[in-house]
């Protein structure tokens, strides 16, 4: 059924139709209006999931682990702050192999006080092993948010999963909205080293030095595994529901001479500016990097690569462009961007490509190319 | 693509307007963003929400700069807020109001929206109801369908007095 919903909103349809046993939260902006909406479904007896309301992100993230730990679905969503305050209990989420998923509404951390859009929250737990995706419309932060359990519970990747939505210019955007019957389309979860609630007990977790690494390398393993179990989730709910996702988000990119890569909403209008830059003759494409981790092999051979970075890294440089150079080896322009929610329109993403030194560094608004 | 900024003041339900507006754009087949701009607002300052219409999917996010239309739904603002500013060469103002300003250049419709609401008994926490009226008026000016802007308001609100004071504005409305 086709309706108009905010980003928020949307998420939180997926999560009543995905129906996790429990959902531990603790409200933050822009986040508060799913974990909000989510709170009404329960009271009114529409979802049937337990929600536990905690005094912090630190005790909802270690409320979610305690939930998941039976073998139940768990769900959380947290924003900025919050998400940094979980941070102890996210690390362990990914090592105790626990599939929770959990909606990130990035927001610029402070001082100075800013709620507004920026990835620099997510960013910083990049290394935890959770798995993480970036969406930029309501649609797609439904369906990916549907999608996200099936990727997380599968025995093949059993991580957990962030879904990142642009705070404000996504959690608060109303857009159309086409909600589909899941049906099967999420199996029944089935974690293989769920306590066992008839008898249960645990056991001192101490690791040896000599066995730690293998953990750290399973981990990895299903890092490496979830490619595919991501790919397989996303041709499914396109043969099923009719939209289809991937690791990227491709516009005009194969005769390209350029390609302007951004992540979020920017990736999304970014595909504005290509139209105009082909008007004036310009062979540019666009690449949305929609899966973060595991981080896509990308074919950028030949071309020219401008990175639009929501975030950054002090004393090195714009995180998503200093992954692909890695990855690629190749020298990118890398343009910082929309910190803290500075306003960027495709007019300027035009202008960073027309403008763009190859190994250089600008930030908008700020600096002029360096 | 058809851009418009509504202005009013925070609590007087711009973001609702804007949604409705997307609500009945959807219902006439078209695609449809509404967004508020969140900033340090506080309820009775001046605040604008923007709705983009089009015959394809939107891509753009970013704060409209050149509207089509601007919808003035507290004339008040006028006293603090250039609500011209950037709308396009020969756009349109909407402006709640009995009488009806001159801005040269552009074309202008009023309609008195408050006292629409307040005849309806529209009136919530002592302020009169503006944002379901204004679909009337919309759809008088072409923007929406008048079916469309009906169906919205039902979907949104139980109580018919919010169609009634639509369909009010429709016939009061001057163009």
């Amino acid at each position: 059924m086709k309706e108009i919903s905010t980003g928020n909103k949307a998420v939180a349809k997926a999560v009543k139709q995905a129906l996790p046993d429990v959902v531990a939260a603790y409200p933050i902006t822009p986040q508060t209006e799913i974990v909000e909406t989510i709170a009404d479904y329960v009271t009114s007896g529409q979802m049937k999931s337990r929600y536990i309301p905690v005094e912090s992100e630190h005790s909802a993230m270690a409320a979610c682990i305690g939930a998941s730990i039976t073998g139940v679905r768990t769900f959380t969503a947290t924003s900025a702050h919050g998400l940094l305050y979980m941070h102890e209990m996210t690390n362990w989420a990914a090592g105790a192999r626990l599939p929770i998923v959990m909606v990130n509404v990035n927001r610029s951390l402070g001082p100075g006080w800013n709620i507004w859009a920026e990835h620099t929250d997510a960013m910083q737990e990049r290394d935890t092993g959770w798995l993480q995706v970036y969406v930029s419309t309501v649609q797609e932060a439904y369906d990916t948010t549907l999608m996200a359990f099936r990727i997380a519970e599968h025995n093949d990747v059993l991580l957990p999963v962030m879904v990142n939505l642009d705070g404000f210019s996504l959690s608060h955007i109303m857009q159309p909205l086409d909600t589909v019957e899941p049906g099967d389309f999420i199996p029944p979860i089935h974690l293989p080293h769920a306590i066992d609630m008839k008898n249960p007990c645990g056991y001192g977790g101490l690791t040896m030095p000599d066995q730690h690494a293998m953990f750290r390398w399973e981990i990895e393993r299903s890092m490496r595994d979830a490619g595919k179990v991501i790919a397989a989730t996303e041709k499914d709910f396109a043969k099923r529901f009719g939209r289809s996702y991937g690791p990227t988000e491709n516009y005009r990119c194969d005769d390209a001479d350029v390609i302007l890569i951004a992540m979020g909403t920017f990736g999304k209008e970014a595909e504005v500016a290509i139209d105009i830059l082909r008007k004036e003759g310009i062979k540019a494409g666009s690449m949305r990097l929609r899966w973060f981790r595991p981080f896509p092999k990308l074919d950028l051979a030949g071309k020219e690569v401008v990175v639009i970075d929501r975030d950054y890294s002090f004393g090195y440089g714009g995180i998503v462009a200093h992954e692909i150079m890695a990855k690629n080896h190749c020298e990118v322009y890398s343009v910082i961007a929309g910190l803290g929610g500075q306003e960027v329109t495709y007019d300027d993403m035009a202008e960073f490509v027309r403008t763009r030194r190859m190994g250089g560094e600008f930030w908008f608004g700020v600096t002029s190319h360096v | 693509m058809f851009e418009i900024r509504i202005h009013s003041r925070g609590g007087q339900g711009g973001v609702t307007a804007a949604r409705l507006l997307a609500m009945a754009a959807l219902h006439d087949g078209k695609y449809a963003t509404a967004c508020p701009f969140y900033g340090a607002e506080r309820r009775g300052a001046p605040v604008v929400s923007f709705v983009r219409i089009d015959d394809h999917p939107i891509k753009v996010y970013s704060q409209i700069r050149d509207p089509d239309l601007v919808v003035v739904l507290d004339a008040s603002v006028m006293e603090t807020v250039d609500v011209l500013h950037g709308l396009r060469k020969g756009g349109r103002v909407l402006i709640n109001s009995a009488h009806r300003p001159v801005f040269a250049g552009y074309t202008t419709s009023n309609v008195d929206l408050t006292g629409i609401a307040l005849k309806e008994k529209l009136v919530v926490a002592g302020n009169p109801i503006l944002n379901t009226p204004v679909l009337g008026a919309l759809a008088k000016m072409g923007i929406i369908s008048v079916d469309s802007a009906k169906t919205a308001i039902r979907e949104m609100f139980a109580d018919e007095r919010n169609v009634k004071a639509a369909e009010t504005a429709y016939q009061e409305m001057n163009v």
